[in-house]
């Protein structure tokens, strides 16, 4: 796709214009507002630029690079549009790595700029030199390194169409300061897309959907799963419409939460490791199972031999990789999830019989609820997450990192929306959860945005307190605190003899004198009344604040597949 | 089994990198791999052979393959109707009493000798890779110093046959 030339409208003024100023302009030509940045000095002439272009484009500084690219995602995930991040060279981009490999593992879609050493001094093991782009090609949907200043508005264009297009993903632009410090000889350009490798199919074929609705018609057990392509394609009531249309049940990945409404008769909850008896024993014995935008996860399918095994499977996916790749698929249709659900509902189609199988999942959803007993001894960390849904009418957006935590707030916290749930899904990423919580505060000023982290990975990234304080940005921390790396210590008591190696955090801060040092209101909470009498002026105030949730160390997140077991497979789905 | 994929690529940096990388973290054995300039400006040819072990992995390192930004298209070629050459430089141990014994049979190989000195002699063939092979077990005996192959390249050919005449032509089944 070419385009004529057009000269690009740049800001009139007295001094030559930078690479870099030229790089500002253009993100505000993408209507990006928001930049989540570090500098340093091989991002000197950017922060110039930034500095130049005060008032017009708003830049947050961080306090570490994880942090800000945690954010970014955040950020990503609730508004659908790219985070923009920029950091500096060397350590500055290679501290972002555990970011875009999460980023590209959950189709988040961000673009990043790093700065990088002058192209003179490239390979010569300059002072904060890295080869980020062969640290971060496996890791990005796309990398680009600027090799001269007119092709910056092309890569830029270009690093945002393939960011939020297709399946999105991070797509990282290296800059060598020469690049953002050189002086444009020329009027810019207008750049044009040249991406003759990329296009991405969108529509469905529509022989296929006929297939499927054929498919659909001649079911007796059909399932619909529900992944985080119906987020990306911004396509939950159409779901919701097909399956109440047809009477199909629906499970949820755990990046899916929330594209169904937890509450509704027709939801089984979410599938997986840690999913509900009956979603699981839904993909177990279903004759035919229909996947929205769900890349079929280890952890979601457990052992292969065992998922869904007298299914058909149908696979709606807009990445023609990921259908076959472990579940082998009958049904392949390539396209975003909206344009396939619409043609569907489109279609005249004979719903199923399905009267006795909707009667034996919903018996199935009464006898097997999620389960957890109240111990006179502490806190249940489920109740946690309850009394926290309830004081919030469930209308929160909640982030989390990775562990039981996570998993609790994905079983309790019951989602009704989609693009409330923020969590580290395919790369399960301690640390995750705070930063990603102050992304979406930034996204959303006005919404409430709870952070439910474990006291393990909270203190990956607590240094981002100072953001919220500075910004007085309102984010709910809650630390589901059990003294432990909870899951670790679940699988090593469960699975490796209780052999309780190194997964118990001896000394802990007085997290709420941390939060009083960051200038944070903070509570410490040891039972259930105290939690209950806090909650509602922590969610009063209209600032951020820190509740230190004591918990008790041996719950533990049920029910549970174990590894190498099949999904129907589950310990612990009574008590 | 063994399976010739060819990748028309943008002639972009790193390029390269992407698509061993990609094989090498998807834990696909590459075999040859050659590169080179096509009938079109930027853009690049791959070919490489690679040992997969089934149908499902085949397909998911085209579509893989196909998933990068500068790959324009994935073909696997092997089930059709090719051309195949590789070219091999040998180096020979050689007296020059041997020379015409070791001339003798290189010739029906239609392989020739591109440099000559006191001890040895570089001997160019071209052709399938089986060809270079056979070559290489004749003059093992005279004691082989030095071999570069080019790794296999190769072009569908212009008259692609029905499918039930097929397996005729495939090369590597």
């Amino acid at each position: 796709m070419k385009v004529e030339a057009k000269k690009l409208e740049v800001q009139t003024s007295t001094e030559p214009m930078t690479g870099a100023d030229l790089l500002i302009d253009l993100l505000k030509k993408e209507g990006v507002e928001t930049l989540f940045g570090y500098p340093g000095g091989a991002v000197l002439p950017i922060y110039d630029a930034i500095y130049r272009a005060r008032g017009t484009i708003e830049h947050i500084l961080f306090r570490h690079e994880q942090g800000m690219i945690h954010a970014a995602e955040g950020y990503a995930r609730v508004t659908g549009k790219p985070g923009v991040v920029i950091a500096t060279s060397g350590p500055g981009a290679t501290n972002l790595v555990t970011g875009i490999t999460d980023a590209m593992m959950d189709s988040l879609p961000l673009v990043i700029f790093t700065g990088q050493v002058a192209r003179s001094v490239i390979g010569t093991d300059a002072f904060q030199e890295a080869d980020v782009m062969a640290i971060t090609t496996p890791i990005t949907k796309h990398n680009y390194q600027v090799q001269s200043i007119e092709d910056l508005p092309r890569i830029v264009k270009e690093a945002f169409h393939i960011a939020s297009t297709g399946r999105p993903g991070p797509v990282l632009v290296d800059v060598p300061k020469d690049i953002s410090a050189g002086f444009l000889t020329a009027e810019p350009e207008e750049a044009s897309i040249n991406l003759p490798g990329y296009q991405p199919t969108t529509k469905p074929n529509p022989l296929q959907i006929k297939k499927l609705a054929d498919s659909i018609s001649k079911a007796i057990k059909p399932v619909i799963l529900s992944g985080a392509g119906v987020l990306h394609g911004k396509a939950s009531a159409e779901l919701t419409a097909l399956a109440e249309k047809h009477q199909i049940p629906v499970v949820t990945t755990l990046l899916g939460l929330g594209t169904f409404p937890a509450d509704h008769p027709l939801s089984l909850g979410m599938g997986g490791m840690h999913g509900t008896y009956a979603a699981n024993m839904a993909i177990y014995e279903c004759d035919l199972l229909i996947n929205f935008g769900a890349r079929f996860d280890d952890r979601l399918t457990g052992n292969l031999k065992h998922f869904a095994p007298f299914a058909k499977v149908a696979h709606i996916d807009i990445d023609p990789a990921e259908i076959g790749k472990n579940v082998p698929t009958s049904l392949p249709i390539v396209s975003d999830t909206k344009e396939a659900l619409t043609e569907l509902l489109d279609q005249e189609i004979e719903s199923p019989n399905s009267a006795e199988w909707l009667e034996k999942l919903s018996q199935n959803k009464q006898e097997y609820p999620l389960w957890y007993k109240h111990d006179p001894n502490g806190m249940c960390p489920q109740w946690v997450i309850e009394a926290v849904h309830k004081v919030t009418n469930g209308d929160a957006i909640v982030a989390t990192d990775v562990g039981q935590h996570q998993m609790w707030a994905a079983q309790y916290y019951t989602f009704k929306e989609p693009h409330r749930w923020i969590t580290s899904g395919g790369l399960g990423t301690m640390g995750f959860g705070f930063p990603a919580a102050i992304g979406a505060q930034i996204a959303e000023p006005d919404s409430t945005v709870v952070a439910i982290v474990g006291d393990g990975g909270f203190q990956m990234t607590l240094q981002e307190l100072s953001i919220v304080y500075e910004r007085n940005l309102p984010v709910k921390i809650i630390i589901v605190n059990n003294g432990a790396l909870g899951m670790v210590r679940q699988w090593q008591e469960l699975l490796h003899g209780n052999r309780i190696s190194e997964s118990i955090l001896h000394t802990q801060p007085n997290f709420v004198k941390l939060a009083e040092s960051y200038s944070i209101r903070g509570y410490q909470v040891n039972n259930q009344e105290e939690l209950i009498t806090i909650l509602p002026e922590v969610f009063a105030h209209n600032g951020p604040v820190l509740v230190d949730a004591r918990v008790l160390q041996q719950e533990k997140v049920f029910p549970m597949i174990a590894p190498g077991k099949g999904i129907h497979e589950m310990i612990g789905v009574k008590p | 089994m063994k399976r010739i994929i060819t990748a028309t690529v943008q002639d972009r940096a790193g390029v390269l990198n992407r698509v061993t990388g990609l094989l090498q973290r998807r834990q696909f054995n590459i075999e040859s791999i050659s590169v080179g300039p096509t009938e079109t400006e930027g853009v690049s040819r791959m070919t490489l052979v690679v040992e997969i072990e089934d149908e499902q992995r085949l397909e998911q390192v085209t579509k893989q393959l196909n998933k990068q930004i500068d790959v324009l298209k994935v073909s696997d070629i092997t089930d059709k109707a090719v051309v195949v050459r590789e070219l091999a430089l040998i180096k020979v141990a050689s007296s020059s009493q041997l020379r015409s014994e070791i001339n003798g049979i290189i010739d029906p190989f239609r392989a020739i000798v591109i440099d000559v000195s006191k001890e040895s002699l570089a001997i160019q063939i071209t052709g399938k890779p089986e060809k270079i092979d056979a070559l290489l077990e004749l003059l093992r005996p005279y004691g082989i110093k030095e071999i570069a192959r080019t790794g296999l390249t190769a072009l569908l050919r212009g008259h692609q046959p029905q499918v039930n005449e097929l397996a005729h032509h495939t090369l590597l089944k």
